[in-house]
């Protein structure tokens, strides 16, 4: 039992605590709080998995950007209290039952069918930092790069078509 | 390290829960949310074997899939804004008008 | 040099005539059509004329072939046409008078059509005549007699066609079934006759084993001599035939009402033609008849008798026609008589001589008729013109007018002079007075009865011959002479020359045919005895011509006591009633033969098709049998079988339930389409669920 494990069971915790945490929250903003603590626990994973680039993209993006539109969102209309579902009673029991099974296959092919295990080598220095990752994106994968930079601007172009509202309405 | 098997189950289960927050929960937005968990796990778990196979391609394609999530719900809550603007309810129950 | 290869002329002339105006006659005048009939007839006699020469330059039977006809095991038949003495004889009679007589129908038809009012039917009447010398000819010139009963059957359907002309009026011209019935009497009347010819022929077949003529004269001492019970049974077969045709007892009923028919029609085929197609076919048969005596015999009574009834009958009939029509038959009877003694000669004679002079007398009383109408026709204009409404209107309700009653007749010689004299020759050589052509034949066959010693035919045909005298007498007295007994009488006009004319080449005929066989010189009958061998000419027997002359004289005599002295008024009952009573009475109304008929055989025929059309056609077989078996199964079929149990129950419930099993499905699936995104999710995760479980454990 060393630090890495111990330091992995505690964030584990924490994140799959806050998922639930998210799960089961009566309002729409601890629900948005707690995935950002979610976030940023999976955050520090990325770091100790030497991937420091992703780790600090995904508090930016997800947890900064992502979330905050989140919780604008939810505070322009998610503050409600719906009340309990009057259709498909029968549909949560099975949904729980299904992820129940979900989670045992998962468990199952992971523990039963062992991958390889052993030592794994240690990477570079430069491995996972802004410098690899750039590298290796401009020029082996400057197609999706590109690509991406138009979707994005498409889905800015939709999002502001999607709401817009003409004139004299 | 740890073995990645545990990462992979750490994936699973948060990925688990993804996906009963979909099917459970009737807040649009708590579903989306459920979503951008399940990407994440997603995320997670090749993360952890780009650092098990020391191949960027991993990151790279992390890289990518938040991308996609950004642009996704953007649009997604574009859309979740409009709808509530007709129904003024956001719960997901009533948006059955493709009901056969 | 000879004219043998004419032959089939005879018939190619008039069939050609006859589809020249069947297919073009529609653009034609009356004039031309009656002149191409005339044409094919007139050419038909040429030919005949040539054939006769040819034969007295090569006096041996020619028998010319045209065609292959019937092939058929044993029985071998072609079209041949016999050129031999007898039947150029009767080749020349047909031809010849038939064609003054289609020369006379032109004038004839013309006022008939307009009387009818029909003048497209002109044309008709000229092919139907054509038709019929063609048939004529075949019947007299075949070979066999397959062949001539061809060419009986084919004038028995020209008879029927002609005298059912105008087939929708009666003789008068009112709307009737009359006429039309009268053909359907002589149709029938030789229908029967020519089942009696089919028996003999059969039997023929049976026997000799073919119909030629020379094959079966040839066999017949042989087969007489084996067999006479069949010989006598083909003979008396023959005989019915004959009666049929040539209008003996029993079966003579067609021939008075034949008389509906135009007149024309009546001269041509029932006095001068047709009727005599019997006593050719006895004659032909000669071979035949003179092997069973009894049979010949029989003939000649039957003969004899229907000369002495039609002679009866002729005495009380009012309708000049009718006279003639009767007169007929007793002049058939004559000539039946004559050929069944075996006096073959004579009764060719006869037949020849009858043909001029009856033709003469019906062409005439044509004339007379036509006359009639004439002067009916001008007395309705003149009260038309005198513009008195209330006789006009008083004119149409009187009855029909009937040109032929003799009773409206009277005082025609002055208005109608030479159809008067005409209408005297007839008249004198039919009653028999010399030297007319009349005395001759007909003395020839008392001769024959006299010397072969048949007393009782000869009795009777002397009796027939007085009668026939008297009723002519009575006739001319009550036609031409005394005053008009109706108003259309004293109006009559004579006719035009195109009907005059062949009545005087017809009275020359008649005063001069004599000449064709007086006794000693025997022209007929040495041309005759060339074909038929058993021709023995007599003498002259004067005891014989003395009797039947002054019985004639005498009979003319008393007519002109009753009917000339004192000439009848309108309206008043004649003279020989008031003597007679009953037995007029019975004259009158033909011994009631025709109703004698009808009772024994043709109501009962009548029953009988009554109770087939009734009882076995409707009851039995149209409302039970159709109605219940036959439309009952089918709607059993079709309704409960093929509809019900099939169809609805079948193949409907399965297509049915098809759609709706289609349907139950649909709205089962139905419920997965909810709207709710929660379930569809819920979908996609079992569906992970299931395909990773797959993986896991396979």
């Amino acid at each position: 039992m060393n630090g890495e494990l111990i330091t992995f069971i505690v964030l584990a915790i924490i994140a799959i605590a806050a998922a639930l945490g998210m799960l089961f929250s009566r309002s729409a903003i601890y629900s948005a709080l707690f995935l950002v603590l979610n976030f940023g626990t999976v955050a520090v994973f990325y770091i100790i998995l030497n991937a420091p680039f992703i780790a600090m993209a995904q508090v930016s993006v997800y947890a900064g950007a992502i979330m905050v539109l989140f919780l604008f969102v939810i505070m322009l209309l998610g503050t409600e209290l719906l009340p309990p579902s009057k259709a498909l009673p029968w549909q949560r029991p099975l949904a729980i039952f299904l992820g129940v099974i979900l989670f045992a296959e998962s468990i199952y092919l992971l523990f039963v069918r062992k991958a390889a295990t052993g030592d794994v080598p240690q990477p570079v220095q430069t491995f996972g930092s802004p410098q690899g990752v750039g590298q290796a994106l401009f020029t082996s994968y400057l197609l999706p790069f590109e690509i991406t930079s138009v979707l994005l601007l498409i889905a800015m172009v939709g999002a502001i078509v999607l709401t817009i509202r003409e004139k004299g309405k | 390290m740890v073995p990645v098997t545990y990462y992979v189950a750490l994936s699973a289960i948060l990925f688990t829960i993804g996906a009963l927050g979909v099917l459970i929960r009737r807040n649009p937005l708590i579903i989306f949310m459920s979503i951008e968990l399940m990407l994440n796990a997603a995320n997670l778990a090749m993360v952890a074997f780009t650092r098990v196979y020391i191949v960027l391609e991993g990151q790279i394609f992390v890289f990518f899939v938040m991308t996609v999530a950004a642009a996704e719900v953007a649009v997604g809550l574009a859309l979740i804004v409009t709808i509530f603007r007709t129904k003024h309810s956001i719960n997901i129950d009533n948006m059955n008008n493709l009901k056969g | 040099m000879t004219f043998f290869y004419l032959a089939p002329w005879i018939v190619f002339f008039p069939v050609i005539g006859l589809l020249v105006n069947l297919i073009f006659g529609g653009r034609f005048s009356e004039r031309v059509i009656g002149t191409i009939a005339s044409l094919a007839s007139g050419l038909a006699f040429v030919v005949s004329v040539l054939l006769a020469y040819s034969l007295t330059q090569y006096p041996e039977v020619v028998r010319w072939t045209i065609g292959e006809w019937i092939h058929v095991g044993t029985l071998q038949l072609d079209w041949i046409f016999r050129v031999d003495t007898l039947s150029t004889t009767m080749m020349l009679v047909v031809s010849g008078v038939g064609t003054l007589i289609h020369i006379y129908a032109i004038g004839y038809m013309h006022e008939d059509v307009r009387f009818k009012s029909d003048l497209k039917r002109f044309r008709r009447f000229f092919v139907f005549l054509n038709l019929f010398i063609a048939m004529m000819m075949i019947l007299v010139g075949g070979d066999s007699y397959l062949m001539l009963f061809v060419g009986w059957e084919g004038v028995g359907l020209c008879s029927f066609l002609l005298i059912g002309f105008w087939y929708e009026m009666d003789t008068l011209g009112r709307p009737s079934w009359a006429n039309s019935n009268a053909a359907k009497k002589a149709m029938i009347a030789n229908r029967i006759g020519d089942f009696g010819f089919l028996i003999a022929s059969f039997l023929m077949f049976w026997a000799f084993h073919s119909l030629q003529f020379d094959q079966v004269f040839g066999q017949a001492p042989a087969i007489a001599a084996s067999n006479p019970g069949l010989i006598t049974a083909i003979t008396l077969f023959l005989l019915i035939g004959v009666t049929g045709k040539s209008a003996q007892i029993p079966l003579f009923v067609w021939l008075p009402d034949a008389m509906a028919g135009p007149t024309p029609v009546s001269a041509l085929i029932h006095a001068a033609t047709m009727v005599t197609a019997g006593v050719y076919l006895v004659t032909r048969s000669a071979a035949l008849y003179v092997t069973v005596p009894a049979a010949q015999y029989i003939v000649a009574l039957v003969g004899a008798l229907t000369a002495l009834f039609a002679a009866t009958i002729a005495v009380g009939q009012y309708d000049i026609k009718k006279v003639l029509a009767y007169s007929t038959i007793s002049q058939l009877g004559f000539m039946v008589a004559g050929v069944g003694m075996g006096a073959f000669a004579a009764g060719m004679f006869h037949l020849v001589t009858h043909a001029f002079f009856k033709a003469l007398l019906f062409l005439s009383a044509g004339s007379v008729i036509l006359g009639m109408e004439r002067g009916h026709h001008h007395l309705s204009h003149h009260k038309e013109h005198k513009g008195n409404r209330a006789e006009r209107s008083a004119e149409h309700e009187v009855e029909a007018f009937d040109p032929g009653d003799m009773r409206n007749m009277g005082g025609l010689r002055k208005t109608m002079p030479v159809t008067f004299w005409l209408y005297l020759i007839g008249t004198l050589a039919l009653a028999g007075i010399w030297p007319f052509a009349g005395f001759w034949s007909k003395d020839e066959i008392l001769a024959n009865a006299f010397s072969q010693g048949f007393t009782v035919i000869y009795w009777l045909l002397t009796i027939a011959a007085f009668f026939t005298a008297f009723y002519m007498g009575r006739q001319i007295w009550m036609v031409f002479f005394g005053e008009s007994r109706h108003e259309a009488a004293a109006h009559a006009e004579e006719s035009p020359k195109v009907i005059t004319v062949p009545l005087m080449v017809l009275a020359a005929l008649s005063v001069l045919g004599g000449a064709l066989n007086y006794p000693g010189i025997d022209t007929l009958s040495n041309w005759l005895e060339n074909t038929v061998e058993f021709i023995k000419p007599i003498e002259f027997q004067m005891n014989v011509a003395l009797i039947s002359t002054g019985l004639a004289l005498l009979a003319i005599l008393i007519s002109w006591l009753l009917y000339g002295r004192k000439p009848l008024k309108a309206g008043e009952i004649d003279p020989l009633k008031k003597m007679l009573g009953p037995i007029f009475t019975g004259m009158e109304r033909k011994w009631f033969v025709d109703e004698l008929y009808w009772a024994v055989f043709l109501d009962r025929y009548v029953d009988v098709s009554r109770f087939v059309a009734d009882v076995i056609d409707w009851k039995f077989w149209h409302d039970w049998f159709h109605e219940k078996v036959i439309a009952g199964t089918y709607n059993w079929l079709s309704n409960i079988a093929l509809n019900r149990y099939a169809d609805q129950r079948g193949i409907d419930a399965f297509f049915n339930s098809l759609g709706q099993w289609t349907k139950d499905i649909a709205s089962g699936l139905r419920r997965f389409q909810n709207g709710f995104v929660r379930s569809y999710a819920l979908f996609v995760l079992i569906g992970v669920v299931a395909i990773l479980g797959y993986l896991i454990f396979k």
